[in-house]
């Protein structure tokens, strides 16, 4: 039992791949919840009005949570890690980085819903690169340049919209450089369906 | 196919797990920031130095959450107010590309150094994007 508790604080390798703590979410979430009641404490009406924009920003989020974990279950079903390491790994090449391109364009919802399937995608081969294109371009919203060209002109969108699609190349090159040989966090129970090396 | 069905939906049930209770604390930092701080309060930082501008507005569009849309309507409010374009770019880019709210769930789903480097590069990028829009507008003749 002292055994497991200790696995669960501590950061080690099996397989190959960093263990993640797996507590970390519940302890993030509890750590809001204390800063909540702290501000409840000094002033209810904020945290009340808070909890109100919660409640409505959920709202509007639950649809695409819920695509994103049907795509990830469609993902898990149907594509293999070779089929990712072709098409986003580093062999990959030009196709690689304009698919993560148009993907994070096309991509809806905040940017956060879709780190779990990156790291599944990273988990199975895809390019640290194309990753970071791929939530950098999160920034290029086809739905939301109308209003941009509202407030600041045609040419400003243009413009800036291009040089967003370039750097996105080099934040998905200083991703990777940075990360270099860095494990991807992998839960424990990931860990544990890994094949052993040599088998994958 | 049968047999790959339940493995999957158990790997993204697992996933689930892990991601909505660090997606819930999002949610409420970012829906407490958008209460605590209004939209009017943005401009206040601004000096009217270009250079000092264009930080300030990549620093405050890294805490700032919410819709880019929100972003566009607050950097258009500020331009109107005499803030350069510089500076209200730079607010734009980082509201949409830096997380410093999200970057705690970053670092732990995605990886310490890759959600430094990423949120660290976007945000230095959303300067140097700005001033490239602002020399480009002007080589080329203007906003519209």
């Amino acid at each position: 039992m002292k055994q497991k508790q200790g696995q669960g604080k501590e950061k080690g390798k099996i397989n190959g791949k960093t263990e993640n703590n797996s507590r970390f979410p519940i302890i993030f979430l509890g750590i809001v919840a204390g800063i909540y009641c702290i501000v409840a404490i000094v002033d209810t009406g904020i945290a009340i009005r808070a909890l109100g924009a919660f409640i409505d920003i959920l709202r509007q989020i639950i649809p695409v949570l819920l695509l994103v974990f049907v795509l990830m279950f469609l993902v898990n079903l149907f594509i293999k890690p070779k089929a990712i390491a072709k098409h986003l790994g580093s062999e990959s090449g030009l196709s690689g980085w304009v698919i993560a391109i148009i993907a994070g364009i096309i991509a809806t919802g905040p940017v956060y819903v879709w780190y779990s399937m990156l790291a599944d995608f990273r988990e199975k081969g895809m390019r640290t690169a194309l990753a970071g294109v791929f939530l950098y371009m999160r920034s290029v919203k086809l739905p939301f340049i109308p209003v941009m060209m509202y407030y600041f002109g045609s040419l400003y969108t243009a413009v800036l919209t291009v040089y967003l699609i370039l750097f996105s190349v080099l934040v998905g090159l200083v991703c990777e450089a940075a990360v270099g040989k860095e494990d991807i966090p992998v839960h424990k129970d990931k860990i544990t369906q890994c094949p052993p090396e040599g088998r994958q | 196919m049968n047999m790959d069905i339940r493995p999957s939906a158990e790997k993204t049930y697992k996933s689930m797990l892990q991601v909505i209770p660090q997606i819930l604390g999002i949610l409420l930092l970012v829906s407490l920031l958008l209460t605590v701080i209004p939209p009017e309060w943005y401009g206040i930082v601004f000096s009217g130095r270009p250079i000092a501008d264009s930080v300030a507005g990549a620093a405050i569009g890294s805490i700032a959450a919410g819709n880019p849309v929100t972003s566009y309507v607050i950097g258009g409010e500020l331009l109107n107010t005499g803030i350069s374009l510089t500076a209200v770019t730079a607010f734009i880019v980082a509201w949409v590309t830096v997380g410093v709210i999200q970057l705690p769930v970053e670092m732990n789903i995605l990886g310490k150094r890759f959600a430094i480097a990423r949120n660290l590069s976007g945000f230095i990028f959303a300067i140097l994007i700005a001033i490239l829009t602002e020399v480009t507008l002007s080589a080329l003749g203007g906003i519209l």
